[in-house]
């Protein structure tokens, strides 16, 4: 990680102008997404990808501002779903409290920041493959456990027939109003996170990345920003977790089975674990992959699950190619065509 | 000096800034540290002289608590601070440097004083964005006019030389209301200008502000202290005043024997 985390932090103050040309082209289109694309590329695509893009993106503020690269938190995801359709309603009464769903949503995400300081209190004093192994054993407990209880989680089958709220009218789950809710939730996160960056916080969190025995000789304490960042982290996941339960209707142990858990690592670093849109590049990357090579596939006469092949093999490159994922690349090959050829070293 | 928000001072009247008591520190079998007793007044300027391996850096490291001491005690204007974590300590006024600087490379020298600032204020964990209009902003700057590190104030920790460098690891150490700040040979490697720079520097420094300066230069050494204490295998081996140490028989077949010019 050492030399790909020099980069993470972007070093300018922090104002609209730091965000890139390119970012506003993109929000732009973004809000026109619906104007061209049907109702399944709306929700099936971007809705989803928004969704697993704010799950790593939890994981971006741990592991690129923070050095800490976490496991756990599509479990934590998953805990704000269940949260949700057990305080809300769900198909299951006699489980389900059918609570009114603001509450539902601040217990889920409250559950889900639990769940994160709980898991970041264990792993904090760890580092590098401890810190992922830790937080993937709370994971699989975590999996394993839901699965077997059914008192409470319900089971092998989970939760089904959560339906998000009817506010203002709308009914959310509905591919355009659906895919704006998502998109809102991202963009939200996405600014946050940058502005996170140039923050005392966030600056403290970088520096306790790079030289935690220099920002403890200088009156920090280490274990407790790292601590904070997962609470931080946990929020996020916690949104996204709500968004996840309420786009599918249902929530199992699968959603947080280890082949999701991993998937979320796989997305940040496709993406670029370093800066905060990695994560939504990855997801997008993902979710296409997913969505359409089932399709092309089978179409070549192969076996569909193949898929989890082409996944593992786009890693591979881009972990052998660019450890800081598309962003690298296109730092490194795009950018280079119009900026300062001077400043290639220092990314590089 | 620019003056952070820092806790009370219930210890004004302390007699003594810094209090060492039978400090020890083992490395396995290796001794570093033997029976250290230490002790330095408030704003006194302590030179500590000794050659390579003579435990001068493992001293420092037990009183910040970089790591703990094996048996003795550490008192800082009276309290006990053995037991405490590095960032109990600094926050009541201690400070250091490193004899490896150890700065945040990727970071600006702007970001790396903000950053020693805000490490003993208040609001360590605001996620407000930073502002001209902070007063952290203005109490790093102060800090970088005083090492004149104005002019790279924007450049990355990477692109300074080795003197600049040296320069921001003192800037660290100065942030917020130091009380006692230990340098560790803050003049190894600088050019003739530089050391003069450097020892401006800490003439400048306000009274009551102590220091413990690990120097191997013994002309550097005895211009900028009031005492001198000479370390020789983990142990302390002389102490006394400028002029005796420098005159003493002992100190000076150590040092020329120890070959360091
Ligand atoms: N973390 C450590 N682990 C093991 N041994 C150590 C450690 N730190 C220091 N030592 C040993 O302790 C002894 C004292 O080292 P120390 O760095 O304190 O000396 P010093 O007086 O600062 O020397 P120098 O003038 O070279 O800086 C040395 O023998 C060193 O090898
Ligand atoms: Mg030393």
């Amino acid at each position: 990680m050492a030399d790909v985390s020099e980069a993470a932090a972007p070093l300018g103050r922090f104002d609209l102008t730091r965000i890139p040309a390119h970012i506003w082209v993109i929000v732009v289109l973004l809000l026109l997404v619906p104007t061209f694309t049907s109702g399944f590329v709306q929700f099936q695509i971007f809705g989803w990808a928004f969704i697993l893009g704010m799950i790593s993106l939890s994981l971006m503020i741990l592991a690129g501002y923070g050095g800490m690269v976490s496991l756990v938190q599509m479990t934590a995801a998953a805990a704000a779903g269940y949260a949700v359709a057990i305080f809300g309603a769900s198909a299951v009464a006699e489980i389900s409290f059918a609570w009114p769903w603001p509450v539902a949503v601040i217990l889920a995400i409250a559950i889900s920041v639990l769940v994160c300081v709980i898991s970041g209190a264990l792993a904090i004093r760890t580092e590098g493959i401890y810190t992922i192994m830790i937080t993937l054993a709370i994971g699989s407990a975590f999996f394993y456990f839901t699965r077997q209880n059914y008192t409470v989680f319900n089971g092998f089958t989970g939760f089904n027939g959560v339906q998000p709220p009817q506010v203002f009218g709308v009914t959310w789950n509905d591919p355009t109003p659906f895919y704006y809710l998502t998109l809102a939730c991202a963009a939200l996160s996405y600014f946050f996170a940058v502005y996170l960056a140039r923050t005392p916080f966030g600056l403290a969190l970088q520096g306790v990345r790079d030289n935690p025995r220099r920002m403890a000789a200088m009156g920090y304490n280490v274990n407790a920003h790292r601590l904070a960042a997962y609470a931080v982290a946990g929020v996020i996941s916690g949104v996204a977790g709500v968004l996840l339960v309420w786009s599918t209707g249902q929530i199992s142990p699968n959603t947080a089975a280890i082949g999701p858990i991993i998937d979320i690592l796989v997305i940040t670093v496709i993406g670029g674990i370093n800066r905060p849109i990695g994560p939504f590049v990855g997801a997008l990357i993902y979710v296409v992959l997913r969505t359409y090579s089932l399709d092309v596939l089978t179409a070549l006469g192969l076996d569909g699950e193949r898929f989890k092949l082409l996944i593992g093999m786009a890693f591979l490159l881009i972990v052998y190619f660019s450890p800081d994922g598309m962003c690298g690349i296109w730092d490194r090959y795009i950018t280079r065509l119009w900026r300062d050829p001077k400043r290639e070293g220092a990314d590089g | 000096m620019a003056e952070a928000a820092q806790a009370p001072r219930r210890d004004v009247g302390a007699e003594f800034a810094l209090e060492l008591t039978g400090l020890s520190k083992r490395f396995g079998a290796l001794a570093a540290l033997t029976d250290i007793s230490l002790k330095v007044r408030p704003g006194e300027r302590r030179a500590v002289l000794g050659s390579n391996g003579a435990g001068k850096t493992t001293l420092f490291n037990c009183i910040t608590g970089d790591f703990p001491p094996s048996e003795g005690a550490v008192r800082f204007f009276g309290e006990d601070i053995t037991r405490f974590a590095a960032h109990e300590r600094i926050r009541r006024g201690l400070r250091r440097t490193y004899q490896i600087s150890l700065l945040f490379n990727g970071l600006t020298v702007f970001d790396n004083v903000y950053l020693a600032c805000r490490g003993v204020s208040a609001g360590r964990f605001s996620m407000i964005g930073l502002s001209p209009r902070d007063p952290l902003t203005d109490a790093a700057d102060e800090l970088i006019e005083i090492v004149n590190l104005g002019e790279v104030r924007d450049a990355p920790v990477a692109d300074l030389s080795y003197g600049q460098q040296r320069q921001l690891e003192i800037a660290l150490a100065l942030a917020g209301a130091p009380r006692l700040i230990l340098f560790d040979e803050p003049a190894a490697g600088l050019s003739p200008k530089e050391r003069r720079e450097l020892i401006a520097i800490l003439g400048r420094m306000p009274n009551h502000i102590g220091y413990v300066i690990i120097e191997h230069d013994m002309d550097v050494a005895l211009s900028v202290s009031d005492r001198v204490t000479m370390m020789h295998n983990g142990r302390i081996f002389k102490e006394g005043l400028p002029d005796q140490i420098e005159k003493d028989p002992e100190v000076q077949a150590l040092y020329l024997g120890s070959g360091h010019d």
